[in-house]
């Protein structure tokens, strides 16, 4: 059953009546097939209407659904494979942050992202995708590996933002996400960055400061949470939908400020009602980006990579 | 502009006592009545309790560079991409911000010497609408470091922001990997890169150019982290602890070299230059 969100009620309302007729008529004589028919079409047709034109704040509510797709999933079902390494060798090892080798059919590729989890124990054992310094230095050692052995780094972006704690910051949280920054523009091998969720902040630029950036078609990338940025210019965290739209968090408005390359189509209703159509849409994006990226030499990548951040918003 | 109007505005927190002549500031920190040149002589730092007053970027160029060093003209960037409003237009605060300050954005670069080691000096203002982070200040940033490549010399950066300039979006966050491209080329070329970390240093700032240093100083008692300590305590219902973000417990945490007061800060960096400088430095 899948939840609904607030906006999403009159779709709601009409799937009630839909199940409730079905139920009553259930063992009935009547014939309501084409009833029911024209109810699911309106309710399909009602759910793509609203979705072709999903405000940011309501971007963001589909962003954050607690059913879409996260890491783990698309490990499982996007890619093959998938060998976890782990630790930063220094401290720990984050479990918001999860990487290892993987293959996107066949192609090998070093895998690093966010995981936020999908239920209580899984949320809390992910720390809800709030990376900590030694999840953000397991990020660079990892990517210094693939860099190594030539291996292409794709990365699935999906955080509120790194965590803010007292260790956090007392082993370096600013350093850790700078140094990772810094790791993502040394690669001498190609990088993707895919926002999948959403992308908060510098926890999420340190895994996003690539050569290509894709975006899922509802997901939401932005310098503070609408919430955050809200309680601090309009002194009231109520605002956040006001604070969604100014900040122009989406997808479309991204791309057209040249900060994303491409947007990944979502199915109908968002990534979270069919994911296994938002898994192959991402696996072609993916393996379209990588193959472009081929055998391109390790100074031009680097040289691409900064071109695209020193001439980001430039006149 | 005399002294006196300097030391005001200079001293956003600082009030001024009601008298007709505002001989007198209020320090921030022991709240005690200070003559205000006094104060000024003293590189605006407490005479009483060693306080560190903010400082605008004019008076840090001041106190750190030799004496004939040249100010950059501030790079031209797109204003208000967004076309942001809250409940003012960014425009407004804009206008505002330049209104009462001496520069059109939040980063001054100065290009001279320090006590005759070349250098280039960025200065971050948190006067200038808390420091933050946008389009101006990154490119500010580069333009700095483009002028230390050219003149192969060290660049020195002085951080105090409140965080990224949230009615630049996203293209505020974009700064950040944009001044990492910067600071890695500096290392590339040999040239020493190095962070004095002023209060405030917080947010999108520390967590990209300003821990990115081959050397950190920080001023005493200056509040440096990532996360906003409202942030934290609410995440983390926990009584912070004791000094937490302050300059001297990420000396403690290993976050920074040193913690130097502002009177000894020109022959530290002098002192650093001596080890770090390149052998052959164009004037
Ligand atoms: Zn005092």
């Amino acid at each position: 059953m899948i939840s609904y969100l607030e906006f999403e009620k009159p779709v709601a309302q009409l799937d009630a009546r839909i199940a409730e007729l079905r139920e009553a008529t259930a063992n009935d004589e009547v014939d309501i097939s084409a009833e029911l028919k024209r109810l699911e079409q309106k309710s399909a047709d009602l759910l793509s209407s609203t979705y072709a034109s999903l405000t940011p704040w309501q971007k963001t509510q589909v962003a954050r659904h607690p059913s879409r797709p996260h890491f783990r999933d698309f490990v499982e079902h996007a890619f093959e494979d998938f060998m976890p390494l782990g630790g930063d060798r220094n401290y720990g090892d984050d479990q918001a942050i999860l990487g290892g080798f993987a293959r996107l059919n066949g192609r090998k590729v070093m895998l690093i992202g966010h995981e936020k989890g999908n239920d209580t124990e899984s949320r809390i054992r992910h720390n809800f995708g709030m990376g900590k310094p030694e999840g953000y230095r397991k990020a660079i050692r990892l990517m210094e590996l693939a860099g190594r052995f030539g291996i292409p780094v794709v990365t699935l972006v999906d955080t509120s933002g790194a965590f803010p704690g007292i260790e956090a910051e007392e082993r370096g949280q600013a350093e850790a996400i700078a140094r990772a920054t810094e790791a993502c523009l040394a690669l001498p091998v190609p990088m993707v960055a895919t926002i999948v969720g959403e992308g908060g902040s510098g926890g999420a630029v340190a895994l996003a400061s690539a050569e290509r950036v894709l975006m899922f078609e509802h997901a939401i990338y932005s310098v503070i949470s609408p919430e955050g940025c809200a309680s601090i210019l309009w002194r009231t965290a109520e605002k956040a939908s006001d604070a969604a739209e100014a900040m122009k968090v989406t997808a479309q408005h991204l791309k057209k400020l040249g900060v994303i390359d491409r947007i990944v189509k979502e199915p109908v209703g968002g990534a979270h009602r069919d994911p296994a159509a938002a898994m192959q849409s991402l696996a072609e994006a993916l393996e379209e980006e990588l193959a472009a990226l081929e055998g391109k030499d390790p100074a031009e990548l680097r040289r691409t990579r900064e071109e695209r951040f020193l001439t980001i918003g430039t006149v | 502009m005399n002294w006196l109007t300097r030391v005001r505005n200079s001293l956003p927190f600082g009030n001024k006592r009601e008298t007709p002549d505002n001989l007198w500031v209020k320090c921030k920190s022991c709240q005690e009545m200070v003559f205000a040149k006094e104060f000024e002589d003293n590189q605006q730092v407490c005479p009483r309790c060693d306080h560190h007053e903010r400082i605008g970027a004019d008076e840090r160029l001041r106190q750190l560079l030799d004496m004939g060093y040249e100010v950059l003209a501030q790079p031209k960037v797109e204003e208000d991409p967004l076309k942001f409003k809250d409940t003012k237009k960014y425009t407004d605060r804009l206008k505002e911000a330049r209104a009462k300050n001496p520069y059109a954005d939040a980063f001054t670069v100065g290009s001279g010497e320090i006590e005759g080691h070349p250098a280039v000096v960025g200065v971050q203002d948190f006067g200038f609408m808390g420091g933050s982070m946008g389009m101006a200040v990154g490119t500010a940033f580069c333009q700095g470091a483009e002028r230390a490549l050219k003149r192969h010399c060290a660049y020195i950066v002085v951080t105090a922001a409140g965080g990224a300039r949230m009615q630049e979006g996203i293209l505020s966050l974009m700064q950040m990997p944009k001044a990492t491209v910067m600071t890695r080329r500096l290392r590339e070329a040999g040239l020493p890169y190095i962070v004095l970390l002023t209060d405030p240093t917080t947010g999108g700032v520390t967590a990209s150019y300003a821990m990115l240093g081959d050397i950190h100083i920080a001023e005493p008692g200056a509040l440096i982290g990532f996360a906003g300590q409202r942030v934290i305590q609410d995440t983390i219902r926990e009584k912070l602890p004791e000094g937490f973000q302050r300059a001297e417990y990420l000396h403690k945490h290993g976050m920074v070299d040193m913690v130097v007061h502002r009177h000894a800060l020109r022959e530290t960096l002098a002192g650093l230059l001596g080890y770090l400088a390149p052998a052959k430095a164009a004037a």
